[in-house]
């Protein structure tokens, strides 16, 4: 028989990660945490077991943080701890799988008793070295790695980590702020947190947790247990930095349990698109969950039955001291892998591959001999998507992010911020995979300089050689494009020149810089595409290809 | 003093309240849908009537309307098409790019209101500067009038990008339009939302002008019919914003009306915090689908620049329509008396965000309705009076109720050998709290402030019922209820200011910072105010400014009240103290930047002096205690009641668990301590 206050104390434990969220994402100073939700908060029982997590903006974190709390318990194992202590880390293998991503965590005392433990992640816009992006060789190039360890101590902040920190990033200010905030939002919980404890009389999570984590692993595994048992295997080639990357997966389904193994994906890449493991379970099992216990909260409990691995050297698992600065645009490529496989599972189930990394170009005034002098400095990060996959019963979503999260920047602020003139940025007709479901649209981006000057673009874009497949004779949808286009008048005519998806170029004093994200990949045969659905696209100019 | 009369046009009634001397006679109506305006007249010749009073008595009419608001979200406004910038026809269906939930891929984006085939673009462009790169020309805008005819368009929005920082070109489509089609409804995106972000302005507009004709044509009706029926005096119209505007002004730009009802009802919240003196209150109002609840510190409840109309996916963030325009905030949620109870897969009870609605409604009300709903659960508890609810109108069963928490509750839930819809009744009043608390917390934190110590105010047909636990969960120690809280909304409509707002985008750094230029801009808005206020106000206007400013390169500007004497240090200083309230800390030595200004207009009270009803004492205050339950019009000022009790009157009750006293205040409040919690 159930108790009501057991599910009252499980609802308030959600309700207070989501207002710890809330917080961190109010206080937040980088843009990528307050608007594009790239930030993760949990609550930990005092065995590192994650009991409620905020459903955030990024899938990124799920699995990652989730580990990360027994980690830190291990180097400070909880009697050694006191009211007042926060331990911090950016290490990419003990917390959330690369430097930019600092994750905090506060253990809860009642008294001299701890309680429970509340951990946050945020992205950090910059952690010195070479800045954020794919082009180190190793981890030593990425920035300052911060081992597990103390931010504050009783209550004293760690100033020698501190002022360490504020000399190696470029934005010291943020920095500190950032890490005031991760520290704020877990001290707002754990005051809820024992707020709540006093109104339920509870003087210890252990039974509660317990229950929370009997009754989510007992929802998943019985879903889990209604799939039928088998090896399911997909395989799916990406772009990669300057070779294609090869990603395998096979899927084991055996009773109430689901694994997930990368054996024979591409090894270690030269550049920072590496994934480590923590990263690599994250994203792949957000795709199990996409179709199998979504509704189940995530938690320890929710979390066991889908266990993920890939062998060492693999680009899935990279080991210290790999690059793992871009591991997001490998990473985002995961979901698609497994629902490769899970399509094969639940027929019916899987949408179609989408463009599924994002287009995050970074767009800047060329320096130097290159520049005009006289022209504006200015570096601006824009986020572009392409067209998700066509769903089972339902067409892709166009310019959609997936299975990121993140939020676009409009045109307005992007042309405040930088002097761009953004001629064009609209969908790409006929840019989605044709099915009886088809994929979502990508979308055509044109920039020029506003004072004819030269700039440049940093890329990190994918599916240029490898577009979003369909399914079940759903057509692929169109390949993702990057070129520049000069001489023409009116925009029209010239020359193009096609760039390729990474690395850095320079568009040309008056030239247009043109980029074309990828469409998804279609469902079922295009024959049998409702006629009222073929026609509402033609009305609209979304299926003519150029 | 004349008689004001307030009308609130709900989706499913019509509220009417007459207000003369020092009486509130009021009447609901079922909403006539066809032609809303009929039950208008119906419930004013009501009150009239039974006030004794004449059409010629009443001096002023206040009006709020959920019409352009159901509209939007059943999409029945009008055919419109956009006119927008050369190479960026999908502004309006690209939005921010994002899903609003995680974990479903068959979540589908809200659909934008002017589809693709009606999305027009013309050659032209400004730049951030309002600087004409490539200028417009009227043959271009011309050239699309077969295309709006044949279409049958009846709306126009017109949206460039930059056309906040120069509108000629806008204006020049407007000029060319109307003088090619004169019966066209045009919606200028600078005239309604001349801010920087060219989705929610174009979005906006768009809305605007896609219940423009509607609107236009309703309000000009019921001002015909109330001419027709002797009413002949101003008539003003509420905004989502809180404030009363002219009948020309709602014309021109129907979608500041979207929330008039739900702001009326923060309007009467904030109206009885001043008369009390309460400093810090939250507001509930709770009815049979949602429960919204608003902040009010100093009386004044917050206010913020957008608005989401229609989250059709879970009352979710990011699933409805963003419109900027001035509104009162609040947070609302899929809690209401008509909620459904379910278990999930996980042994979890659920209460909504579905509802029975009216229509079957509850298990109780014997319409047909099986499912298991909050009012069941009030029922079967023993908080409703099964034969007074909703004035009598409905005679509620209560084995009905019994049964559909047995069965939809009880059973996949506990377990049990033996069925109780006792527990079953209990959990649900409790989820449905605590969503409540979750929500208000929530709420609280994203905008920096503190729920402790703060009044509740409950007003709403289920509000009262739940009002005392959801302090409780808040720790709140005190609840007003006040007197006929199911017309709400319309009774602060009688409270409302006669205001209007005017925004304007222009960038500048605070370290260039151009108090010339923003005084002739602050001068303009304020003249553009006054066209709007100026001839329907009385008495003294006052004007607040607002600077919506950021560090420099940030995501999201905060509003800051603009300091009389205005520079960039006062400016500064005025940002360091907002930012650091909000967000605790302040980041030393970067610039700041002005996004976009606003100015409100407004008249320092009501419509008129402000009519709290003060009853007289009819028998000596008397204390109650012990008994189950009480009539409230039994109650006079002064009485005290000891809980556990339940204090029922015609729309619903007042629940008053053990840890409470009640007592009536001389305005006829009900006012709930919490005698644990007040010590």
């Amino acid at each position: 028989m159930n108790d009501i206050r057991d599910q009252l104390v499980w609802n308030r434990l959600l309700a207070i990660v989501e207002e710890q969220a809330q917080t961190l994402m109010r206080t937040a100073f980088s843009t990528v945490v307050r608007e594009a939700g790239d930030l993760s908060a949990g609550v930990f029982d005092t065995t590192g077991a994650m009991l409620a997590q905020a459903v955030t903006g990024t899938p990124g974190h799920v699995n990652a943080m989730a580990a990360s709390v027994g980690k830190f318990l291990v180097r400070y194992p909880l009697p050694t701890l006191a009211p007042g202590d926060v331990l911090v880390t950016n290490d990419p293998w003990d917390g959330t799988g690369h430097l930019n991503d600092f994750t905090v965590v506060t253990p809860v005392f009642d008294g001299d008793k701890a309680m429970a433990l509340f951990a946050a992640t945020s992205h950090i816009a910059d952690v010195g070295g070479r800045g954020f992006g794919p082009d180190a060789g190793e981890l030593f190039e990425e920035g300052l790695r911060i081992p597990i360890m103390k931010l504050f101590e009783r209550g004293e902040r760690n100033d020698a980590l501190m002022r360490l920190i504020a000399a190696n990033v470029r934005d010291p200010v943020v920095a500190e702020g950032d890490l005031h905030s991760l520290t704020a939002c877990n001290h707002n919980g754990g005051r809820q947190l024992l707020a709540m404890l006093r109104e339920f009389e509870l003087d210890s999570f252990d039974r509660v947790g317990r229950w929370i984590i009997a009754t989510s692993r007992r929802a998943m595994a019985e879903e889990i247990r209604a799939l039928p048992d088998g090896v399911y295997r997909h395989a799916m080639d990406v772009d990669g930095y300057d070779q294609p990357v090869h990603l395998a997966c096979a899927l084991t389904i055996a009773g109430d349990a689901i694994d997930v193994d990368f054996a024979g994906s591409s090894g270690l890449s030269p550049y920072g698109i590496n994934v480590p493991l923590n990263y690599t379970e994250a994203y792949a099992s957000f795709g199990v969950r996409c179709v199998v216990g979504n509704d189940v909260p995530n938690n320890a409990g929710s979390l066991q039955p889908v266990t993920v691995r890939a062998p060492a050297g693999c680009i899935l698992n990279a080991e210290f001291p790999a690059a793992v600065s871009a591991r997001h645009a490998i990473g985002q490529m995961l979901p698609d892998v497994v629902l490769g496989c899970m399509d094969q599972v639940l027929p019916g189930v899987a949408p179609a591959e989408g463009a599924s990394c994002i287009w995050n170009p970074v767009l800047r005034n060329a320096g130097g001999a290159l520049g005009n002098a006289s022209a504006t400095p200015f570096v601006i990060n824009p986020i572009f998507n392409g067209g998700t996959g066509a769903r089972p019963t339902k067409d892709g979503l166009s310019t959609t992010a997936f299975p990121s999260g993140v939020r676009t920047t409009p045109t307005e602020v992007n042309e405040v911020t930088a002097p761009l003139i953004f001629t064009r940025r609209e969908y790409r007709s006929g840019s989605g995979g044709a099915g009886t479901y088809r994929g979502g649209l990508g979308q055509v981006i044109e920039v020029v300089h506003a004072q004819g000057a030269p700039f440049v673009i940093s890329k990190m874009f994918d599916r240029i050689g490898h577009p979003a497949q369909g399914r079940r004779g759903g057509e692929d949808g169109a390949a993702g494009r990057v070129y520049i286009k000069d001489g023409g008048k009116d925009g029209n005519g010239g020359n193009r020149r096609e760039l390729r998806g990474k690395g850095q170029d320079i568009v040309p004093a008056g030239a247009t810089l043109v980029m074309e994200t990828p469409g998804g990949g279609g469902i079922g045969d295009a024959a049998e595409r409702d006629p009222e659905a073929t026609a509402a696209d033609n009305a609209a100019g979304l299926t003519y290809r150029r | 003093m004349v008689d004001r009369v307030a009308v609130d046009i709900g989706g499913t009634f019509t509220d009417v309240v007459l207000e003369t001397g020092q009486r509130h006679v009021t009447t609901k109506v079922l909403t006539s849908h066809a032609q809303p305006a009929t039950a208008v007249l119906q419930g004013l010749r009501q009150v009239l009537a039974q006030a004794g009073r004449e059409p010629s008595d009443v001096g002023v009419v206040l009006h709020g309307t959920t019409l352009a608001t159901n509209a939007l979200i059943e999409r029945r406004g009008a055919r419109t098409a956009l006119i927008t910038t050369e190479g960026h026809r999908d502004v309006l269906e690209m939005a921010f790019e994002n899903r609003f939930e995680q974990y479903d891929i068959n979540v589908d984006r809200p659909q934008p209101l002017v589809p693709r085939h009606r999305r027009l673009t013309v050659r032209e462009r400004m730049n951030a500067d309002g600087e004409a790169l490539t200028p417009l020309r009227a043959e271009a805008v011309r050239a699309l009038v077969p295309t709006l005819t044949e279409g049958g368009v009846e709306s126009v929005a017109v949206g460039f990008l930059h056309g906040y920082a120069n509108p000629a070109h806008e204006r020049m489509a407007r000029d060319v339009l109307a003088a090619a089609l004169p019966n066209l409804s045009i919606t200028l995106a600078s005239d309604v939302c001349p801010e920087i972000r060219e989705f929610e302005r174009f979005s906006t507009a768009c809305a605007n002008a896609y219940v423009k004709p509607l609107m236009s044509r309703y309000l000009a009706d019921l001002q015909e019919r109330l001419t027709a029926l002797g009413v002949v005096c101003p008539f003003l119209m509420m905004t989502s914003g809180g404030g009363l505007t002219s009948v020309q002004a709602a014309r021109e730009f129907p979608i500041r009306l979207v929330e008039s009802g739900p702001a009326g009802g923060a309007i009467l919240a904030a109206k009885i915090a001043r008369d009390l003196q309460l400093n810090r209150v939250v507001s509930l109002d709770m009815g049979g689908t949602t429960a919204k609840i608003c902040l009010i510190d100093d009386g004044e409840p917050q206010h913020s620049r957008s608005f989401e109309v229609d989250r059709s996916y879970r009352f979710r963030k990011g699933s409805g329509l963003p419109v900027r325009i001035p509104v009162i905030e609040m947070v609302e949620i899929g809690a209401g008396g008509g909620s459904i109870a379910s278990v999930d897969r996980l042994g979890r009870i659920q209460v909504g965000p579905q509802s029975a609605g009216s229509e079957p409604g509850p298990a109780c009300y014997g319409r047909g309705g099986r499912a298991a709903t909050v009012t069941d659960a009030d029922l079967v508890l023993g908080r409703l009076d099964a034969s007074r609810f909703a004035g009598g109108s409905i005679v509620l069963d209560t084995s009905a109720a019994r049964a559909a928490l047995e069965q939809h509750v009880d059973r996949p839930w506990r377990d049990a050998s033996q069925v109780d819809a006792v527990p079953a009744a209990e959990a649900v009043s409790e989820i449905v709290d605590e969503n409540m608390a979750a929500a208000a917390r929530a709420h609280a934190a994203e905008w920096g402030k503190d729920m402790a110590g703060r009044t509740l105010i409950a007003f709403g047909g289920a509000a009262p019922l739940h009002a005392a636990r959801l302090a409780e969960k808040l720790g709140l120690a005190a609840v007003v209820v006040p007197e006929a809280a199911g017309v709400g909304s319309a009774l602060g409509f009688l409270a409302a200011p006669i205001a209007f707002e005017v925004v304007r985008s222009r960038h500048m750094l605070l370290s260039a910072f151009d108090a010339d230029a923003v005084a002739v801009a602050l001068a303009d808005m304020r003249a553009e105010a006054q066209a709007v206020v100026g001839p329907i106000a009385t008495g003294e206007l006052i004007e607040s400014r607002s600077a919506y400013m950021r560090y420099l390169g940030q995501g999201y500007e905060i509003g800051v009240a603009v300091p009389t004497e205005l520079s960039a240090a006062t400016l500064r200083d005025a940002f360091d103290a907002a930012y650091a309230s909000l967000y605790g800390r302040l980041i030393a030595g970067l610039d700041v930047e002005v996004l976009s200004w606003t100015l409100t207009l407004r008249s320092d009270a009501s419509t008129s002096t402000p009519t709290t009803t003060v009853h007289e004492r009819s028998h000596a205050p008397q204390l109650i205690a012990g008994v189950r339950r009480v009539a409230r019009e039994t109650l006079a000022i002064g009485d005290r009641v000891r809980g556990p009790a339940t204090i029922v009157e015609d729309q619903t009750a007042i629940v008053l668990p053990a840890e409470y006293d009640a007592h009536i205040d001389r305005r006829g409040n009900v006012v709930l301590a919490n005698v644990v919690l007040a010590t």
